[in-house]
């Protein structure tokens, strides 16, 4: 594909395109998975070599990510007969996919491995649930948590809720036009025939459903959710011999911060998450900017989280993050679809991955949507976005991922199809 | 010596090699709140931490602060996850700016204290008051005892202060 005129690019480029995410795999999104998650990340794993056409000797590196929920990269490796020349398991959740990606480029690029499997497994919801309860909320209280949880303020919803509070009374942003992400996102996860939640919710009724901290109904809040989550990354080159049209890494920014990663609260303004930071590495590294991008990956743990992060990259100015997620450009059909396989809210909760996997498939021309079969063995994609059918982005050429961690803390990705 | 206490039915803990949240938390004991003063650049600092987060001065001294401010944000939480809060939900958290040194260094940067809304006598705020704090509200800081060498800080309503005509709440109640 022609690229856009290149911006002006201060920071390192030559990285731009010179590898690739070749293979993604996951296993289904549910409830009660019936598997610890060593069987997860190695089903998860081993669906991703399959994907991009490899064999268990291709992949000689492994990264993963988790908060004491998970199992370690030497099981999965060992389980699937990997012998690795670099594995690391990183303490971490939302935000770390693109910051393992970028690592992974990094490891190759030394000389250290040549393919690298990352993967996220957990039983979010029948494990160590992440909104906080069970197993969490009982450990003792000390430390920085004295500051936090003494307080009844703990779980993510009630951590960031602070700064979307301020957001609101910053720049008046309304409650139904933060309640359209969940709304838009529903709608995209009822072409997914593997979203955990399939149903279509309308603004009203996130707006009706029980608060559980302001600003936050049920319905703002992602899913739990038990699930394993892999990506496979080599170089541009090797990627040739893969299966699929090969999707090409343009740049990345990982856990980039706003000061005061003890408490950022500290440090305003409060409305202004990471990406204020980020995309000052992550345009110029991938030398687009957020006008040429077809397709977003806005984190969602929340529907706030989709919005401030959109803003703060750049797809619209300051202050406008809540028309720009009600206004149509978001949806399927728009000009910039967020979250089409229907993210954390509708798909599934993987700490991002999943939404790295669904715009590979953007990018491959391969959204796994109910569109028929063709005689090549590919989805004849309608376009036609009503319930239960097609969630391909027309001419999908350049997307992005933004992940959070936090108000403080994200990471970002730019990918493009070759 | 570290400390254990139970607070609201969460068990505390302060390991002894904690040395800044145990000074902290043994201010507040005393109902007096101090906070780090950098013993290099003048600035104080919250929550503690273990060297200056604007010169990396590892030195500093406890000092009494001024615990009065103006609420800068909040939540309101409707569904408790610790069994203790469920019987005060909703209650709110609260983000503070304290009127020291804000502004300081730079204009967004304020020393923003956590602390739920309470009594005058620390307990969980009752409903009627839950409804009357926003952002703007004035408040003034208390503490609920937890036990021998803790006491948790908290946010009243500050009944001396001139209050905002209407403090800034989430619209939809």
């Amino acid at each position: 594909m022609p690229m856009p005129t290149e911006t002006d690019a201060t920071s390192p480029k030559h990285l731009r395109d010179k590898y690739a995410i070749v293979g993604v795999g996951e296993t289904t999104y549910t409830r009660g998975s019936g598997m610890t998650t060593r069987a997860l990340g190695t089903w998860a794993v081993r669906n991703a070599i399959e994907d991009a056409g490899l064999k268990a000797s291709d992949v000689d590196g492994m990264l993963s990510y988790q908060s004491g929920d998970s199992t370690f990269s030497t099981f999965i490796a060992g389980d699937l007969g990997l012998r690795l020349n670099f594995y690391m398991d990183v303490f971490g959740g939302g935000s770390s996919t693109e910051a393992l990606v970028g690592m992974a480029m990094g490891l190759i690029e030394a000389g250290m491995c040549k393919t690298v499997a990352i993967f996220r497994a957990m039983n979010g919801f029948s494990q160590v649930r992440i909104g906080g309860t069970g197993a969490r909320a009982a450990a003792p209280v000390s430390g920085d948590m004295l500051h936090m949880r003494a307080y009844g303020w703990q779980s993510a919803g009630q951590m960031f809720s602070p700064t979307f509070m301020r957001h609101m009374h910053d720049y008046g942003t309304r409650p139904e036009q933060v309640a359209a992400v969940k709304a838009i996102h529903s709608e995209h996860a009822s072409n997914n025939p593997k979203a955990f939640y399939k149903k279509r919710f309308t603004v009203d009724e996130v707006l009706a459903s029980r608060i559980i901290c302001k600003p936050l109904h049920l319905l703002d809040c992602c899913v739990e959710t038990d699930n394993g989550t892999a990506l496979i990354v080599t170089s541009a080159d090797r990627a040739r011999d893969c299966r699929h049209p090969r999707t090409l890494i343009r740049g990345v920014v990982g856990r980039c911060s706003k000061p005061r990663t003890d408490m950022h609260y500290q440090h305003g303004p409060i409305s202004t998450v990471a990406g204020h930071y980020a995309r000052d590495i992550l345009w110029p590294n991938a030398g687009v900017g957020p006008e040429d991008i077809d397709a977003t990956g806005s984190y969602d743990a929340f529907t706030f989280t989709t919005m401030l992060q959109l803003e703060d990259y750049g797809f619209c100015k300051k202050g406008e993050g809540g028309n720009y997620v009600s206004d149509g450009t978001i949806r399927l059909g728009g000009r910039r679809p967020n979250n089409t396989s229907g993210g954390h809210l509708c798909e599934g909760y993987t700490h991002g991955l999943n939404m790295v996997i669904e715009n590979v498939r953007q990018l491959r021309h391969d959204a796994d949507d109910s569109c028929p079969m063709g005689a090549d063995g590919k989805r004849q994609h309608t376009y036609d976005y009503r319930e239960g059918g097609c969630r391909q982005v027309k001419k999908c050429e350049l997307t992005a991922n933004l992940g959070w961690a936090n108000p403080g803390t994200g990471s970002a990705m730019v990918m493009r199809r070759d | 010596m570290g400390i254990q206490a139970t607070y609201l039915g969460m068990p505390l803990h302060i390991d002894d090699l904690d040395v800044e949240n145990l000074a902290y938390f043994k201010h507040c004991a005393a109902h007096d709140f101090h906070l780090q003063k950098c013993s290099a650049c003048g600035l104080l600092r919250y929550p503690p931490t273990t060297a200056c987060p604007w010169c990396m001065s590892p030195k500093s001294q406890w000092v009494p602060v001024d615990a009065r401010g103006a609420v800068h944000s909040y939540t309101e939480v409707h569904h408790a996850i610790q069994p203790a809060f469920k019987a005060h939900s909703p209650y709110l958290v609260l983000l503070v700016d304290l009127d020291t040194q804000k502004g300081k260094p730079t204009q967004h940067e304020a020393l923003r204290v956590m602390g739920n809304l309470t009594t005058p006598e620390g307990k969980l705020a009752p409903p009627d008051m839950v409804k009357k704090v926003g952002i703007g509200t004035r408040v003034r800081m208390v503490f609920a005892d937890a036990g021998p060498g803790i006491a948790i800080p908290h946010w009243t309503i500050d009944e001396g202060a001139k209050q905002p005509d209407r403090p800034w709440r989430y619209p939809q109640e």
